[in-house]
Protein backbone atom coordinates (compact mmCIF):
# COMPACT_ATOMS: atom_id res chain seq x y z
CA UNK A 1 0.00 0.00 0.00
CA UNK A 2 1.34 3.56 -1.06
CA UNK A 3 1.74 6.54 1.22
CA UNK A 4 1.08 9.93 0.85
CA UNK A 5 4.03 11.76 2.74
CA UNK A 6 3.42 15.74 3.47
CA UNK A 7 6.32 17.44 4.99
CA UNK A 8 5.05 20.69 6.40
CA UNK A 9 8.67 23.18 7.44
CA UNK A 10 8.71 26.65 8.60
CA UNK A 11 9.69 28.98 5.93
CA UNK A 12 13.75 30.18 6.03
CA UNK A 13 12.50 33.10 7.88
CA UNK A 14 10.48 32.49 10.88
CA UNK A 15 12.10 31.83 13.80
CA UNK A 16 12.18 28.65 14.75
CA UNK A 17 13.16 28.32 18.75
CA UNK A 18 12.64 24.42 18.92
CA UNK A 19 15.13 24.05 16.16
CA UNK A 20 17.28 26.18 17.99
CA UNK A 21 16.96 24.21 21.10
CA UNK A 22 17.78 20.75 19.46
CA UNK A 23 21.33 22.82 17.99
CA UNK A 24 21.75 24.17 21.40
CA UNK A 25 21.12 20.45 23.10
CA UNK A 26 23.34 18.47 20.57
CA UNK A 27 26.83 19.73 21.54
CA UNK A 28 25.97 19.13 25.28
CA UNK A 29 25.37 15.43 24.16
CA UNK A 30 28.95 15.44 22.64
CA UNK A 31 27.74 15.40 18.70
CA UNK A 32 28.78 18.62 17.12
CA UNK A 33 28.34 18.12 13.39
CA UNK A 34 25.08 20.17 13.38
CA UNK A 35 25.70 23.95 12.02
CA UNK A 36 21.71 24.52 12.91
CA UNK A 37 18.60 22.44 13.01
CA UNK A 38 15.13 23.13 11.84
CA UNK A 39 11.98 21.48 13.15
CA UNK A 40 9.30 20.63 10.91
CA UNK A 41 5.49 18.23 10.76
CA UNK A 42 5.58 14.89 8.75
CA UNK A 43 2.20 13.65 7.74
CA UNK A 44 1.83 10.16 6.51
CA UNK A 45 -1.67 9.24 4.88
CA UNK A 46 -2.92 5.91 3.82
CA UNK A 47 -4.89 5.42 0.62
CA UNK A 48 -6.21 2.39 -0.89
CA UNK A 49 -3.96 1.32 -3.57
CA UNK A 50 -1.68 3.53 -5.47
CA UNK A 51 -2.81 7.29 -4.95
CA UNK A 52 -4.45 8.52 -8.38
CA UNK A 53 -3.72 11.93 -9.35
CA UNK A 54 -7.47 13.13 -8.47
CA UNK A 55 -6.34 12.19 -5.04
CA UNK A 56 -2.85 13.92 -5.10
CA UNK A 57 -4.94 17.35 -6.25
CA UNK A 58 -7.40 16.50 -2.96
CA UNK A 59 -3.94 15.95 -0.79
CA UNK A 60 -2.69 19.73 -2.25
CA UNK A 61 -5.53 21.23 -1.45
CA UNK A 62 -5.74 19.97 1.84
CA UNK A 63 -1.83 20.91 2.70
CA UNK A 64 -2.32 24.14 2.09
CA UNK A 65 -5.54 24.61 3.95
CA UNK A 66 -5.56 22.40 7.07
CA UNK A 67 -1.85 20.69 7.19
CA UNK A 68 0.25 23.76 6.53
CA UNK A 69 -0.27 27.36 7.01
CA UNK A 70 0.67 29.11 4.01
CA UNK A 71 1.87 32.05 6.15
CA UNK A 72 4.57 30.93 8.24
CA UNK A 73 5.09 27.31 6.34
CA UNK A 74 5.81 25.89 3.25
CA UNK A 75 5.13 22.03 2.67
CA UNK A 76 5.92 19.19 -0.06
CA UNK A 77 3.99 16.07 -1.35
CA UNK A 78 5.73 12.61 -1.66
CA UNK A 79 4.71 8.95 -2.35
CA UNK A 80 6.21 6.10 -0.41
CA UNK A 81 5.55 2.69 -1.99
CA UNK B 1 -31.20 48.62 26.18
CA UNK B 2 -28.65 46.50 26.88
CA UNK B 3 -26.62 44.12 23.81
CA UNK B 4 -26.05 41.00 22.98
CA UNK B 5 -21.97 39.55 22.86
CA UNK B 6 -21.62 35.75 21.94
CA UNK B 7 -18.63 34.44 24.00
CA UNK B 8 -17.56 30.21 21.65
CA UNK B 9 -16.79 28.10 23.54
CA UNK B 10 -14.76 25.41 21.33
CA UNK B 11 -13.55 22.17 23.02
CA UNK B 12 -10.59 23.07 25.32
CA UNK B 13 -11.12 26.57 25.46
CA UNK B 14 -10.75 27.76 28.58
CA UNK B 15 -11.77 31.57 28.89
CA UNK B 16 -14.61 31.60 27.98
CA UNK B 17 -16.40 32.37 31.14
CA UNK B 18 -14.00 34.82 32.36
CA UNK B 19 -14.89 36.54 29.25
CA UNK B 20 -18.68 35.99 29.46
CA UNK B 21 -18.22 37.74 32.84
CA UNK B 22 -16.12 41.10 31.17
CA UNK B 23 -18.78 41.20 29.42
CA UNK B 24 -21.38 41.45 32.00
CA UNK B 25 -19.32 43.48 34.10
CA UNK B 26 -19.24 45.96 31.27
CA UNK B 27 -23.04 46.53 30.59
CA UNK B 28 -23.66 43.87 28.13
CA UNK B 29 -25.06 40.45 28.15
CA UNK B 30 -23.00 37.73 27.42
CA UNK B 31 -24.59 34.87 25.42
CA UNK B 32 -22.80 31.34 24.95
CA UNK B 33 -22.11 30.10 22.14
CA UNK B 34 -21.19 26.87 20.58
CA UNK B 35 -18.54 25.50 18.01
CA UNK B 36 -20.70 22.87 16.25
CA UNK B 37 -23.58 25.08 15.68
CA UNK B 38 -23.80 27.62 12.98
CA UNK B 39 -25.94 29.70 15.07
CA UNK B 40 -25.22 33.24 16.49
CA UNK B 41 -28.15 33.85 18.47
CA UNK B 42 -28.74 37.45 17.43
CA UNK B 43 -25.58 38.61 18.88
CA UNK B 44 -24.26 41.92 18.05
CA UNK B 45 -20.72 41.04 18.78
CA UNK B 46 -18.57 38.01 19.41
CA UNK B 47 -15.77 36.62 21.56
CA UNK B 48 -13.33 34.06 20.71
CA UNK B 49 -11.73 32.97 24.33
CA UNK B 50 -8.48 31.91 25.02
CA UNK B 51 -7.65 28.28 25.65
CA UNK B 52 -6.64 24.81 23.62
CA UNK B 53 -9.08 24.53 21.08
CA UNK B 54 -9.02 21.03 20.11
CA UNK B 55 -5.87 21.01 22.68
CA UNK B 56 -3.72 23.26 20.02
CA UNK B 57 -2.99 20.26 17.56
CA UNK B 58 -1.70 20.36 14.53
CA UNK B 59 -1.34 24.38 15.01
CA UNK B 60 -3.00 26.69 17.53
CA UNK B 61 -6.01 27.37 16.08
CA UNK B 62 -5.80 25.54 12.80
CA UNK B 63 -8.61 23.20 13.53
CA UNK B 64 -10.73 25.61 15.43
CA UNK B 65 -10.96 27.70 12.40
CA UNK B 66 -13.12 24.77 10.77
CA UNK B 67 -16.13 24.78 13.41
CA UNK B 68 -19.49 25.34 11.79
CA UNK B 69 -19.46 29.18 14.15
CA UNK B 70 -16.69 30.10 12.95
CA UNK B 71 -18.52 29.84 9.16
CA UNK B 72 -20.82 32.49 10.52
CA UNK B 73 -18.45 34.30 12.63
CA UNK B 74 -15.96 34.97 9.32
CA UNK B 75 -19.23 36.08 6.78
CA UNK B 76 -20.32 38.57 9.53
CA UNK B 77 -17.18 39.98 10.42
CA UNK B 78 -16.25 40.58 6.61
CA UNK B 79 -19.65 43.23 6.41
CA UNK B 80 -18.50 44.73 9.88
CA UNK B 81 -19.79 42.92 12.35
CA UNK B 82 -17.41 42.81 16.14
CA UNK B 83 -15.14 40.03 16.79
CA UNK B 84 -12.32 40.10 19.43
CA UNK B 85 -10.21 37.00 19.97
CA UNK B 86 -7.57 36.67 22.71
CA UNK B 87 -4.90 34.82 22.84
CA UNK B 88 -5.75 31.24 21.74
CA UNK B 89 -8.77 33.60 19.79
CA UNK B 90 -6.41 35.91 18.02
CA UNK B 91 -4.79 32.33 16.62
CA UNK B 92 -8.35 31.27 15.44
CA UNK B 93 -8.78 34.78 13.82
CA UNK B 94 -5.34 34.60 12.00
CA UNK B 95 -5.84 31.00 10.87
CA UNK B 96 -9.18 32.03 9.38
CA UNK B 97 -7.62 34.13 7.77
CA UNK B 98 -9.87 37.41 9.18
CA UNK B 99 -6.20 38.96 10.56
CA UNK B 100 -2.79 38.52 8.49
CA UNK B 101 -0.03 36.84 10.25
CA UNK B 102 0.53 33.71 12.48
CA UNK B 103 1.31 33.21 16.22
CA UNK B 104 4.29 30.69 16.79
CA UNK B 105 6.41 29.53 19.85
CA UNK B 106 7.81 31.94 21.70
CA UNK B 107 11.23 32.65 21.47
CA UNK B 108 12.04 31.22 24.71
CA UNK B 109 10.14 28.56 24.50
CA UNK B 110 8.48 29.04 27.82
CA UNK B 111 4.92 29.09 28.59
CA UNK B 112 4.51 32.25 30.26
CA UNK B 113 2.14 33.68 32.69
CA UNK B 114 2.83 37.51 34.05
CA UNK B 115 1.34 40.98 34.48
CA UNK B 116 1.91 42.52 31.28
CA UNK B 117 2.52 46.48 30.23
CA UNK B 118 1.26 47.29 26.88
CA UNK B 119 0.89 50.28 24.96
CA UNK B 120 -2.39 51.28 23.48
CA UNK B 121 -1.66 52.35 19.59
CA UNK B 122 -4.94 52.76 17.81
CA UNK B 123 -7.94 53.78 19.46
CA UNK B 124 -10.11 53.54 16.92
CA UNK B 125 -10.95 50.23 16.25
CA UNK B 126 -14.50 48.70 17.66
CA UNK B 127 -12.88 47.26 20.92
CA UNK B 128 -10.32 50.14 21.63
CA UNK B 129 -12.56 53.43 21.50
CA UNK B 130 -12.18 53.73 25.10
CA UNK B 131 -8.73 54.21 25.39
CA UNK B 132 -5.88 57.26 25.17
CA UNK B 133 -3.89 57.43 22.15
CA UNK B 134 -0.30 55.58 23.80
CA UNK B 135 -2.41 54.77 27.20
CA UNK B 136 -0.46 52.12 29.07
CA UNK B 137 -2.48 49.25 30.46
CA UNK B 138 -1.21 46.36 32.80
CA UNK B 139 -2.93 43.21 31.78
CA UNK B 140 -1.88 39.24 31.94
CA UNK B 141 -0.49 37.45 29.60
CA UNK B 142 -0.32 33.56 29.47
CA UNK B 143 0.70 31.63 26.46
CA UNK B 144 3.54 29.24 24.69
CA UNK B 145 2.63 30.08 21.40
CA UNK B 146 2.17 34.37 21.49
CA UNK B 147 5.06 35.44 19.30
CA UNK B 148 3.37 37.35 16.25
CA UNK B 149 4.98 36.70 12.93
CA UNK B 150 4.49 37.72 9.33
CA UNK B 151 6.23 38.83 6.30
CA UNK B 152 7.80 41.98 5.98
CA UNK B 153 5.52 43.34 3.55
CA UNK B 154 2.40 42.60 6.03
CA UNK B 155 4.27 44.11 8.72
CA UNK B 156 5.03 47.32 6.60
CA UNK B 157 0.94 47.53 6.16
CA UNK B 158 0.08 46.86 9.58
CA UNK B 159 2.63 49.67 10.86
CA UNK B 160 1.82 52.14 7.59
CA UNK B 161 -2.13 51.98 8.08
CA UNK B 162 -1.89 51.89 11.97
CA UNK B 163 -3.18 48.54 12.74
CA UNK B 164 -0.82 47.48 15.45
CA UNK B 165 -3.68 48.56 18.10
CA UNK B 166 -1.08 47.56 21.41
CA UNK B 167 2.77 46.70 21.91
CA UNK B 168 4.52 45.07 24.76
CA UNK B 169 6.31 47.91 26.86
CA UNK B 170 9.21 47.36 29.13
CA UNK B 171 9.83 43.65 28.25
CA UNK B 172 9.63 41.33 25.25
CA UNK B 173 7.68 38.67 26.14
CA UNK B 174 7.72 36.11 23.07
CA UNK B 175 10.36 37.88 20.32
CA UNK B 176 6.55 39.24 18.40
CA UNK B 177 7.92 41.57 15.45
CA UNK B 178 8.16 45.13 16.37
CA UNK B 179 6.63 43.96 19.60
CA UNK B 180 2.91 43.97 18.52
CA UNK B 181 0.84 42.35 21.04
CA UNK B 182 -2.81 43.32 18.82
CA UNK B 183 -3.68 43.89 15.40
CA UNK B 184 -7.09 44.95 13.80
CA UNK B 185 -8.40 44.11 10.10
CA UNK B 186 -8.22 47.26 7.62
CA UNK B 187 -11.90 47.82 8.70
CA UNK B 188 -11.59 47.53 12.90
CA UNK B 189 -14.19 45.61 13.54
CA UNK B 190 -11.63 42.44 13.65
CA UNK B 191 -9.16 42.37 16.83
CA UNK B 192 -6.75 40.42 17.57
CA UNK B 193 -5.17 40.40 21.31
CA UNK B 194 -2.22 37.90 22.69
CA UNK B 195 -2.62 39.26 26.56
CA UNK B 196 -5.97 38.89 28.50
CA UNK B 197 -8.31 41.83 29.32
CA UNK B 198 -10.77 39.74 30.67
CA UNK B 199 -8.37 39.04 33.73
CA UNK B 200 -7.93 42.69 34.39
CA UNK B 201 -11.56 43.26 35.36
CA UNK B 202 -11.75 43.58 38.70
CA UNK B 203 -8.85 44.55 41.50
CA UNK B 204 -9.73 41.54 43.57
CA UNK B 205 -8.27 39.19 40.78
CA UNK B 206 -6.73 41.17 38.53
CA UNK B 207 -3.88 43.28 38.29
CA UNK B 208 -5.88 46.22 37.05
CA UNK B 209 -9.18 47.17 35.97
CA UNK B 210 -7.71 48.29 32.39
CA UNK B 211 -9.30 45.21 30.74
CA UNK B 212 -12.82 46.22 30.94
CA UNK B 213 -12.40 48.91 28.40
CA UNK B 214 -12.28 46.87 25.75
CA UNK B 215 -15.85 45.10 26.41
CA UNK B 216 -16.84 49.14 27.30
CA UNK B 217 -15.39 50.08 23.98
CA UNK B 218 -17.50 47.90 21.46
CA UNK B 219 -21.33 48.39 23.65
CA UNK B 220 -19.86 52.36 23.51
CA UNK B 221 -19.72 51.62 19.36
CA UNK B 222 -23.05 49.36 19.18
CA UNK B 223 -25.09 52.05 20.68
CA UNK B 224 -23.25 54.73 17.82
CA UNK B 225 -24.96 52.34 15.26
Amino acid sequence: MAKIIVEVMLKPEILDPQGQAVASALPRLGFTFAKSVRQGKRFEIEVDGDPTPAQLAEVEKASETLLSNPVIETYIVKIEK
Amino acid sequence: MSFRIGVVTFPGSLDDRDAARAIELAGGIAVPLFHASDDLKEVQAVVLPGGFSYGDYLRCGAIARFAPIMNSIVTAANHGFPVLGICNGFQVLCESHLLPGALTRNSNLHFLCRDQKLKIENTNTMWTTGFKQGQEILIPLKNGEGSFQCDDETLNMLENEGRVIARYVDFDPNGSRNLIAGISNERGNVVGLMPHPEHAIESLTGPSTDGLTFFTSVLHQLVGR
